[in-house]
């Protein structure tokens, strides 16, 4: 993992220290509210229905035991006990009082974490794929990639007021888990013929209003090139990015505008300007943070066979664990989607114990995923079902991965100000209805968002539910047919909308539906979709 | 149709409601303002200590007041998906 230097913790001690002096005017009445509040949002702290709220930057999704201790410890001191995992990999508390704030981030500062560029139009926390380094299928591990980007735009002035906020995904594996299609900047490292490692640049995507995916504006970047090409992307977008119109200012908008062709022909214009000027670090850069994730040392001669006799166990271990490059390994994802349960909230307790797991068995790393999961990305088969019991002791053993109850969920009107209507209850009812079939059904991916900015990512999911504001009353849309993988497509709204109840029957009807249609048990409900089309499911749905 | 004042204090963010003497954290202790609502806004909103004031429509019910759109009922219980940290304003049930 990563550990910061001198800079990077002189940046965010002194940040904490600003932030600090900042709001002890604000109590004192010594700034108003309108000049606070981009202070503030810049620190990360959002004002919600009930409280404060605080968004934790998790980059790229990597901890270890002594941070998710420290998150833990501030659900405990600062919030009620619990914390929020979302869909960019970063981890929000619900219940923050602004006069605590500035001990809590120097709390977080004390684990190199921080909570600015969680919010605001700059480049957000770099997301990447849950699986680096221990996946079987992966190229390169993404995150020192990531994590170049990460010190490249930490506070970086020029990007710091873009047209509107920025997301960036990085994977290295060509079974995108990190939906970089759906991501302002996809990037997905590539491998040439001589076994050299290129970046796949994609621009454009994005969910929210417009929902698009991103097109590739360059099949192959030399790493020795790569911020200054980011830098090239970013001030293109800075020049022409629309300002006038928040619902225009993402940068699909204008690559969508301009057509990516062109948009592509701009960048390499501006790169070629930027290229001579030195803007990218030297390859023992690189080499210096790679050197921080260097891949753990495995005992590839682990045993592979393990004994699945528990039957309870076994299934976990089928639904729930996956291939590590190295033999007698594993990968466990830690479902926080107990059916009933919110989707993506874990206890300070759990979060203790799961600390507790990683240490002792995965490496001391544990990763967030963009569905509201953890994972134990290192782990030795023979220690399955210890983590499995441990896990089962906390009520965290559920085996439901990318599983109908496995739904993600924005907070929705429960808690944010933008949201138009709950997401998080209907997750809990459909979870509850679907759970007993769910093995039938193989994988199905249900994402709900509360409004249309689409943070619980509705347009990629196979089923995705929108809920909507009618009149002050709540309504839920049904979209079928997104994904947020490599084969990633944008799902379609079927119909009207309905009121709570109702949804949850018309998503019961849908896949009803689909189980009398798909041509075998092995056919997913989104490959019966795009083999069928939406009119069978309008039938059923609303015939 | 009754309104309330309402708003978030500034050093906690806590969801507060006008009494006619003071602020509470419960619905139940509200007052309407009516009329006088413009003239509140313009006293408490320059003192720069409660962010978001709004007046919002609700309706008397025998048991209290009953914001009239979901986002108001919310704010004025808690979320609906943690009854544990329910303020005794309203049924969770009636959100």
């Amino acid at each position: 993992m990563y550990r910061y230097d001198q800079y990077d913790q002189a940046i965010v001690d002194a940040r904490v220290a600003e932030f600090k002096d900042q709001v002890a005017r604000r109590l004192r009445g010594e700034i108003t509210e309108d000049q606070f509040k981009p202070l503030r949002l810049m620190n990360g702290l959002y004002l919600q229905l009930h409280a404060y709220m605080l968004r934790v930057a998790i980059p790229y999704g990597t901890l270890d035991s002594r941070q998710l201790r420290m998150l833990a410890h501030i659900a405990r001191r600062y919030d009620r006990g619990y914390g929020h995992f979302t869909t960019r990999q970063n981890i929000q508390y619900n219940w923050i009082k602004l006069e605590e704030t500035p001990d809590l981030l120097a709390d977080l500062a004390s684990v190199e974490m921080h909570a600015f560029q969680t919010s605001g139009n700059c480049i957000r926390n770099i997301s990447s794929d849950q699986f680096a380094a221990a996946a079987a299928d992966e190229i390169a591990d993404p995150r020192p990639y990531a994590e170049l980007l990460r010190q490249w735009s930490t506070l970086h002035p020029e990007f710091s007021f873009l047209p509107r906020k920025f997301k960036i995904a990085v994977t290295g594996s060509a079974l995108d888990r990190a939906a970089i299609q759906l991501h302002d900047i996809g990037i997905q490292l590539v491998q040439n013929d001589a076994g050299e490692i290129g970046l796949k640049v994609l621009v454009g995507g994005g969910m929210g209003r417009t929902p698009m995916l991103a097109p590739v504006i360059r099949a192959w970047l030399p790493v020795a090139d790569y911020l200054s090409y980011m830098e090239a992307i970013l001030r293109v977008y800075n020049r022409h990015g629309r300002r006038d119109n928040i619902y225009k200012a993402r940068i699909k908008i204008l690559v969508n505008d301009l057509g990516a062709a062109e948009f592509a022909r701009q960048v390499e214009e501006e790169w070629a300007q930027l290229k001579p000027l030195g803007l990218d670090p030297p390859p023992s850069e690189l080499a210096r943070i790679a050197a921080h994730f260097q891949p753990p040392a495995l005992d590839a001669g682990a045993p592979v066979d393990i004994d699945l006799s528990n039957p309870e166990f076994a299934n976990w271990v089928a639904v729930n664990t996956h291939s590590h490059k190295v033999p007698g390994h594993a990968i466990v994802t830690i479902s926080l989607k107990a059916p009933g349960e919110i989707p993506g909230d874990a206890s300070a307790d759990q979060m203790d114990r799961i600390a507790d797991l990683a240490e002792r068995y995965a490496q001391d790393e544990i990763r967030v995923t963009h569905a509201q999961n953890l994972v134990l990305p290192h782990v030795a088969q023979a220690d399955l079902f210890a983590i499995w019991q441990a896990l089962r002791d906390i009520g965290l053993a559920t085996a439901n991965l990318d599983r109908a109850s496995d739904i993600i969920s924005c907070p929705g009107l429960d808690y944010c100000t933008l949201a138009n209507a709950r997401s998080i209850p209907i997750a809990q009812k459909l979870a509850v209805r679907l759970a007993p079939q769910e093995a039938e059904l193989g994988e199905l991916k249900i994402k709900i968002s509360g409004c249309i900015n689409g943070c619980g990512h509705h347009h990629a999911g196979h089923i995705g539910i929108l809920g909507v504001d009618r009149k002050g009353e709540e309504n839920y849309q049904l979209l079928l047919g997104g994904s947020g993988a490599e084969d990633a497509s944008l799902a379609k709204i079927l119909g009207p909308g309905f009121d709570e109840n109702g949804i949850v029957t018309a998503v019961e009807k849908v896949i009803d539906r689909y189980k009398s249609l798909r041509a075998d048990p092995s056919e997913r409900f989104l490959d019966t979709w795009r083999r069928v089309g939406a009119e069978p499911f309008k039938e059923a749905v609303y015939g | 149709m009754p309104r309330l004042l309402t708003g978030n204090r500034l050093e906690t963010g806590d969801v507060i409601w006008w009494t006619g003497s003071g602020w509470s954290l419960h619905l139940k202790d509200a007052v309407a303002v009516d009329a006088d609502g413009e003239a509140l806004l313009a006293r408490f909103a320059p003192e720069e200590r409660i962010n978001d004031l709004a007046l919002i429509d609700v309706d008397a019910a025998p048991d209290g007041w009953r914001p009239r759109t979901t986002r108001e009922r919310v704010r004025a219980v808690g979320p609906s998906v943690r009854p544990d940290f329910a303020l005794p304003s309203l049924p969770v049930e009636a959100i």
